[in-house]
């Protein structure tokens, strides 16, 4: 085996925020192999972003020793910052300049000589379908191709060790998959090691090796199917005749001996916390028949198995007291309507031509890239935004004429959470109970619950600026319930959020939708797809398909995938898309 | 490649990439150019310290032919614009309404005192809300009356009653108007807003945008990225150095009695002392609000306030004074309106350059040291 390209022994790293201590890193040992991708794997916080950067020399380890391809990084920043190629989260692009003079930038940064540019640049291009935008300003491509550019860059010269902070965070699956097959190319033809760090679970199975870290400690390396192995005859599908699968669920997470329990179509996958199926007689009763069979172990079944075994993992279960309720008004009418929608912002159309119907108590999904118009849409929904043309009905509402009152039958929240940073968690359940209208009472007794239902006791007094992303999110959606509504509209719940929280959150979620309220959705995960009723993909501002995620499976189903994903159906559905545009122009 | 021939493309790369950027972003033209142009026009044609045209009531009590030769010298006088009332009640209601500045009051034995030794004839009474107009609307009264008693003590062929006669002599600024120290005072603060104010920001703006940690983990070294930012922002300063010169020569008619060069070497000097003051606040902000802030705060408001370019130094209380000495703007108007008013008075010109060189060591060393390709320093 040849000489380790990346070596960390014994290297700690601790923050210091105001009077407290963070350690981001501890006592880390790990290494990294030669001509291989390498996957950095775990939560948020976990201290990926920490380890990328020591690795590179800006900051410094408070203990150990980091070793970048035989160079002492501490003694030699200079020297391993000449042969390393690092892309930090948010490549800094200049936004200002173009594709061509962010390139040349940094081939002068990293000493190109003129004479092999051309050839260099000409293969950077074409290997990321750039060429036709070398003029483009940065600031004027997509989010894929921005985070290709950013690659192609941190490739100008090519690196003998190249460090990836979550490339394909927010990329669509299409772009996604593209900058994998560069980076293989780059391990096949230059021999190049690469550590790549992700918050996608389904990614690590396309790395060589996988490093999987937890709260600044590495919980485990190797191949993934080490990883998945040990759980084969742990993980099953189950479905049951005359239950839905949100009830199945929930009632399988409570059952001893499952330790995850998640919606996967129309069945629920279950992972057991021993090999064999433990007792489902409970659940069975009273029903009607239970199916079960074997299913394929995946890398996110080990993460998930792992975790669990670390204590303040954060992940237990919830019980069926903690999760939201809200009373029913059972029926099947339809509540939001939306009819040839369209938004234009000068002669650009964000959204054009959109329609679907969401009945009550569904979750309903807006799946789509960043700038598909997911979120002009939504903000066309809830009154944010006028409609240039089209309808929207919510409620039987058309809520731009809307008065105050029908929309307190709405609940929103933004992307980014917009909660008041400068406020503790209390404070701001508090303003926006008032900004509700809720009297006092009913003010404290819903605080009190949202407290209680998204175990946020402990933090009741805590800063929301230094809330762990995962409680940001609890504590946006916690003060979206607060007036109880019975529309909820979530934009990009999940994004940033880790796979832990994002199963809990998507827990509470179908309770939610147990009890009527109606939800409105939109993400980039296509995973998350499996948890709506239905769903629409959009891509550039037009709806490509409508359907149960069943459905969109479906149609990509053929002799040589008989198991689409999501995402298969995904790109199929936007080549489709795209192979007709061509044939029309 | 020779590790000098790499250092060379690096920094080559830096300036290309800083100055694309400059000649992109309007906003930092609009600092550069645009700024300058609304302050020089706001300061050459809007605020002025001369009293000139001033409302001045004459009460003149008695009316004969030297009252009426005395209000023709207030006439004459390019200060005042006198009003003639009968008696000083109707005088004093306007002073009160503030429709005159001041009152010159020549009672009935007027002419029967301007020959004898008993005083002043005159009685003058000025509004001193405003001190400083009140000092100088005093003095332009004085004068005038000094330059009629003169006159009419000469016609007479009679000798002065006073016995010392007051000849002023105002040197540099012999017209005395205020523009003329002004406009080259404010091009210390124009240099201090593209020095300190465009280049703190822009560098925040590098961590704003996450483009720094990529800069940083490119060979590039400290000094090279410092140059590359430094030196694009170095002509711009000195553009808009050269548009303010322009314009207060050609536009506002300040006279150069001093070198060019002198003035541009100042120049040079003063705008290496202001980018290293953007840089060293740059290690301190890394968001563009802070940086905005911070170079307003310790920057522009001194070089407006402290610099001597408004405010008489001299006159300033003594610990304020002493405050002054840290404010490089101070040493720089100083140059400015020596070279500008007074010609290449090198003991002036040299005294201040040097202690603009010791602050420009002080500020680029600093920022220098304090600069590292690290996120946590």
């Amino acid at each position: 085996m040849a000489a380790a390209a990346l070596v960390f022994e014994g290297v700690s790293k601790a923050f210091n925020a105001v009077g407290q201590t963070s350690k981001a890193l501890q006592s880390v040992d790990i290494s990294i192999q030669a001509g291989k991708v390498t996957g950095l794997i775990g939560p948020d916080g976990a201290g990926k972003t920490t380890l990328m950067r020591l690795a590179v020399g800006l900051l410094l380890p408070d203990a150990g020793t980091i070793h970048a391809l035989g160079i002492d990084v501490v003694e030699k920043p200079l020297e391993v910052q000449s042969s390393v190629g690092y892309m930090p989260q948010r490549f800094g692009l200049y936004e200002d300049l173009s594709v061509q003079e962010n390139l040349d930038l940094y081939a002068d940064l990293q000493g190109v000589a003129r004479s092999e540019r051309s050839a260099r640049y000409q293969e950077l291009m074409h290997m990321t379908g750039l060429a036709p935008f070398t003029g483009r300003l940065a600031s004027r491509l997509s989010g894929g191709m921005k985070q290709k550019l950013g690659l192609a860059c941190t490739l100008v010269r090519p690196p003998r060790l190249l460090l990836l902070d979550e490339p394909t965070v927010g990329v669509d699956p299409v772009s996604r998959r593209e900058l994998w097959s560069i980076v293989y190319r780059q391990v096949r033809q230059q021999g190049m090691s690469v550590l790549l760090s992700t918050a996608y679970l389904d990614e690590a199975e396309r790395c060589d090796e996988v490093i999987l870290m937890h709260a600044g400690r590495p919980l485990g390396q190797g191949r993934p199917a080490s990883f998945s192995a040990p759980m084969r005859g742990r993980t099953f599908h189950v479905s049951a005749q005359g239950l839905g699968k949100r009830s199945l669920q929930s009632r399988l997470s409570l059952v001893p001996g499952i330790i995850d329990a998640i919606i996967e179509g129309e069945q629920v996958r279950i992972v057991t916390a021993t090999t064999g199926l433990p007792d489902l007689s409970a659940i069975a009763t009273g029903t009607g028949i239970l199916h079960t069979q074997p299913a394929e172990p995946l890398f996110e079944d080990a993460f998930i198995a792992r975790l669990k075994h670390e204590p303040g993992a954060g992940y237990e279960p919830l019980t069926a007291e903690q999760l939201p309720a809200v009373p029913v008004a059972a029926a099947d009418d339809i509540v939001i309507e939306v009819h040839a929608l369209q938004r234009r912002f000068g002669d650009f159309y964000a959204v054009k031509g959109v329609s679907f119907n969401v009945r009550q108590g569904e979750v309903f999904g807006l799946l789509g890239a960043n700038g598909a118009g997911k979120s002009t849409t939504f903000r066309m929904l809830c009154g944010l935004l006028p409609v240039s043309a089209g309808e929207v009905q919510v409620a039987g509402l058309d809520l731009r004429r809307a008065a105050a009152s029908a929309r307190a039958r709405l609940g929103y929240m933004a992307q980014r959470f917009s909660l008041y940073a400068d406020l503790t968690v209390l404070q701001n359940l508090r303003f926006f109970s008032s900004a509700y209208g809720l009297d006092r009472a009913h003010s404290k007794q819903r605080i009190a619950w949202a407290l209680e239902a998204f175990e946020l006791e402990n933090y009741a007094n805590a800063s929301s600026r230094d809330l762990p992303l995962g409680f940001k999110q609890r504590l946006a959606m916690a003060a979206a319930l607060l007036h109880e509504p019975d529309i909820l509209f979530l934009d990009e719940p999940t994004s940033g959020v880790d796979p832990l929280a994002r199963r809990e959150f998507w827990q509470r979620i179908n309770a939610l939708a147990e009890s009527g309220v109606t939800v409105l959705v939109t993400t980039h995960f296509m995973d998350e797809a499996n948890y709506c009723d239905r769903l629409v993909i959009m891509a550039e501002g037009e709806v490509l398909a409508e359907g149960t995620p069943a459905d969109m499976k479906a149609r990509f189903r053929s002799d040589s995938h008989p198991d689409p994903t999501m995402e298969d159906a995904f790109i199929g559905l936007i080549e489709a898309h795209e192979a007709g545009r061509e044939a029309v122009a | 490649m020779t590790p000098a021939a790499a250092a060379r493309m690096r920094l080559a790369g830096m300036i290309r990439k800083e100055s694309l950027q400059i000649l992109r972003d309007p906003s930092s033209i609009a600092i550069a150019f645009v700024m300058p142009l609304v302050l020089l026009l706001l300061f050459g044609y809007g605020v002025s310290l001369d009293a000139r045209h001033i409302p001045l009531a004459m009460v003149v009590e008695q009316p004969d032919a030297n009252s009426a030769s005395l209000i023709g010298a207030f006439q004459r006088s390019n200060y005042f614009v006198p009003q003639t009332y009968g008696n000083i009640h109707a005088a004093q209601q306007a002073l009160d309404l503030r429709e005159v500045y001041g009152i010159v009051w020549l009672r009935n034995d007027f002419t029967a005192r301007l020959l004898s030794r008993g005083g002043a004839p005159i009685g003058v009474i000025v509004n001193g809300v405003d001190a400083n107009q009140a000092r100088i609307t005093e003095g332009y009264i004085q004068g005038v009356w000094q330059v009629w008693l003169e006159s009419y003590a000469h016609s007479r062929g009679v000798e002065l009653a006073q016995p010392v006669v007051l000849e002023p002599r105002i040197w540099f600024n012999a017209a005395v108007r205020s523009r003329d120290f002004l406009v080259p005072g404010l091009i210390a603060v124009i240099m201090t807003l593209i020095g300190a104010m465009l280049t703190s920001m822009v560098v925040a703006r590098e961590w704003e945008r996450g483009t720094m940690e990529a800069l940083m983990v490119t060979p590039i070294r400290i000094g090279e990225l410092m140059v590359g930012k430094l030196a694009p922002y170095f002509i711009l300063g000195m553009g808009g150095m050269l548009l303010s010169v322009a314009m207060a020569l050609w536009l506002f008619d300040v006279p150069l009695r001093g070198s060019f060069w002198a003035l541009t070497a100042a120049s040079a000097l003063f705008m290496m002392v202001a980018l290293g003051m953007g840089l060293l606040i740059s290690v301190v902000a890394r968001n563009q609000f802070v940086a905005g802030q911070i170079s307003i705060l310790v920057t522009f408001l001194p070089a407006f306030i402290l610099s001597g370019f408004i405010f008489q130094i001299s006159s300033m209380p003594v610990v304020i004074q002493m405050v002054t000495h840290i404010i490089p703007a101070r040493y720089f108007v100083a140059i400015l309106q020596t070279l500008f008013l007074a010609g290449d008075i090198w003991p002036i010109v040299l005294a201040n350059s040097a202690a603009l060189a010791v602050m420009m060591v002080l500020f680029l060393g600093l920022a220098r040291r304090k600069t590292y390709k690290r996120l946590d320093a």
